[in-house]
């Protein structure tokens, strides 16, 4: 009797679990070393589940020079950045929406080029520049310069939530009088609280985790955000002591981690980032 | 008469109307200018100079002299062959292809393997890349777990750091850079209508049949767009060979932004590591353009 197309459905689920789960052991070993690790008392490079579990790693980063100072130095750094982006994003994306303009399609086509160019790259040339303008060292230069590397993505993917949001909502409102700033702020912005959420949420995360940029401008020690702080593990400590190490990893991960999990339903599932993706 | 009322309040006179509404976007505007502009245009400008970190005040403009010790230069050749290599092995085929695969394999697994891989998977891509890069690290050292596993399995295991540095690497950012193509190709293969593939295997047409010959065609735009994405992206990897290897031993995983940071500081010519760098950003700007022409109709 041959197969029924149901039953080879069945196998074939099972033949397709058993590869991802084979895929998955391989991309989950690197992360079990460093939750393990971190609990471990004698923690070296390999994975392995340890005799006691302690928190004795965790106590021993958790001071205001180890973790506080660079978590503090990475919300301002990435807090300010986020902020500067959204707010211009959101402003710039209005018009680009709302209004048709001859310059509309200039203006997104070379929004839309920016979004894909290695900003690392640059980085040798802004240290430069820094330098003359006296920015070098700053953090409010590392801002700026945050908020404009992450611009160009955020204009794109705020005025594909933009135009999501019916215009019909809005002329009620002009006929009662309202400008359109007024209708931003009261009326299109909360319609599209997802929207800006996603924006914010992933422009956050994307300057928590980077390192390049915080490194390249920033020279003060006491200035450094975690993703530059985390070297001195590695330096000037000595024998690194691994443990600690994977316990201010854990410390520093957790906040992006769950702030992605947030917004990880409308990412996943529309994938929102398609607006650069689909365009 | 719908058509007068749906329009927002506006001063007389068109000109000024269309500075009105242009008012909002020049924030960005500035900021872009100031900041991404600015330094682009001053990369292409101390690109042709010969600006040094140490001593000298002023710098000379020395034309195409930089580029043309570059080519030269050996220890830039190498970088720029070890750049294709990282690309070509972690970008076009890991990331893309293992991407691909996860996503398909998704298409057909059960709920709960499925949100457990996927989990798993993004969790790589959200983490911060010293994180990573150091995860790796510990992954690919002498005493780690990768060789652990291969003294388990009874095979040869070696230092891979040291021996293999570019692969280590090529690895970790298939490892970190995953999760982007899966969401992209997970997006893409949930919008084939069921009919097509249901119909091709009622009439006998094998998985990989389906997959060359249906899935691929109609999915080309997102594998294009993907490729692309994850070209720039691979391009621009910095923090992650850095906190790995340092781009060594030696030069023997110095890509080309690593290359650029030797030049500039560590040997402090400013000038010369930024032709590095317009070359890069040259690179990265016609992927740029080709990804553009991807999503023409679209704009």
């Amino acid at each position: 009797m041959p197969r029924t197309l149901t039953s080879r459905r069945s196998s074939r689920r099972l033949a397709a679990d058993a590869g991802l789960l084979a895929v998955a052991a391989a991309f989950a070993l690197p992360l079990a070393w460093v939750i393990l690790s971190s609990l471990d008392p004698k923690a070296d490079l390999q994975v392995k589940v340890p005799d006691g579990v302690t928190w004795d790693n965790f106590d021993a980063v958790l001071t205001s020079d180890i973790t506080f100072t660079p978590l503090l130095n990475s919300l301002i750094l990435c807090g300010g950045g986020t902020l500067l982006t959204v707010v211009c994003a959101a402003l710039a994306a209005y018009p680009l929406s709302r209004f048709r303009s001859r310059l509309n399609r200039p203006f997104l086509l070379t929004i839309l080029f920016a979004t894909s160019l290695p900003i690392t790259a640059i980085m040798v040339p802004v240290y430069a520049l820094f330098v003359q303008v006296n920015l070098i060292d700053t953090t409010q230069g590392t801002i700026f310069f945050f908020a404009a590397s992450q611009l160009p993505f955020a204009i794109w993917l705020m005025k594909n939530f933009m135009d999501g949001v019916p215009k019909e909502l809005e002329e009620a409102a002009w006929t009662d009088g309202a400008s359109s700033f007024q209708s931003l702020i009261r009326i299109v912005l909360p319609l599209m609280g997802p929207g800006v959420a996603v924006v914010t949420v992933f422009s956050f995360v994307m300057m928590w985790g980077n390192f390049f940029v915080p490194f390249m401008l920033l020279l003060t020690p006491d200035q450094m955000p975690a993703s530059v702080s985390i070297n001195e593990f590695f330096g000037n400590r000595g024998m690194v002591v691994y443990g600690q190490l994977a316990a201010f990893s854990v410390v520093y991960s957790t906040p992006v981690l769950v702030l992605y999990l947030l917004i990880a339903r409308r990412l996943g599932g529309g994938f929102a980032l398609g607006g650069a993706v689909k365009g | 008469m719908r058509g007068k009322v749906a329009s927002p309040p506006q001063p007389r006179g068109s000109a000024r109307r269309s500075l009105t509404r242009a008012l909002p976007v020049a924030p960005a505007v500035v900021l872009l200018a100031l900041f991404l502009a600015g330094p682009i245009v001053y990369c292409a400008y101390i690109a042709f100079t010969d600006l040094q970190l140490t001593g000298q005040a002023h710098s000379s403009f020395v034309g195409f002299e930089n580029f043309r010790a570059a080519f030269k230069d050996e220890a830039f050749l190498n970088a720029v062959w070890l750049t294709l290599v990282f690309t070509l092995v972690s970008s076009l085929i890991g990331q893309n292809t293992l991407g691909l695969a996860l996503a398909a394999l998704m298409q057909r697994s059960s709920k709960p393997i499925r949100t457990l891989v996927g989990g798993i998977v993004i969790t790589a891509w959200v983490l911060p890349e010293v994180v990573a890069g150091f995860l790796l690290y510990a992954f690919f050292r002498r005493e780690g777990t990768l060789n652990a596993i291969l003294d388990w399995l009874h095979l040869p295991s070696q230092n891979w750091l040291f021996t293999l540095p570019i692969l280590a690497v090529s690895f970790a950012n298939v490892w970190r850079g995953t999760a982007f193509s899966m969401l992209v190709y997970s997006a893409a293969l949930n919008e084939i209508p069921k009919e097509i593939t249901e119909a091709a295997e009622v009439d006998g047409a094998g998985g990989w049949r389906r997959m060359w010959h249906i899935t691929l065609p109609m999915i080309r735009r997102s594998i294009g767009t993907n490729l692309m994405l994850n070209t720039l992206q691979t391009l621009s990897v910095f923090g992650l060979i850095w906190v790995m290897t340092r781009g060594g031993p030696g030069n023997k995983s110095q890509t080309l932004p690593l290359f650029m940071y030797e030049q500039a500081f560590q040997k402090s010519m400013i000038g010369y590591g930024t032709a590095v760098a317009l070359l890069l950003l040259v690179v990265g700007s016609l992927f740029s353009v080709v990804y553009m022409r991807l999503l023409r109709t679209e704009v």
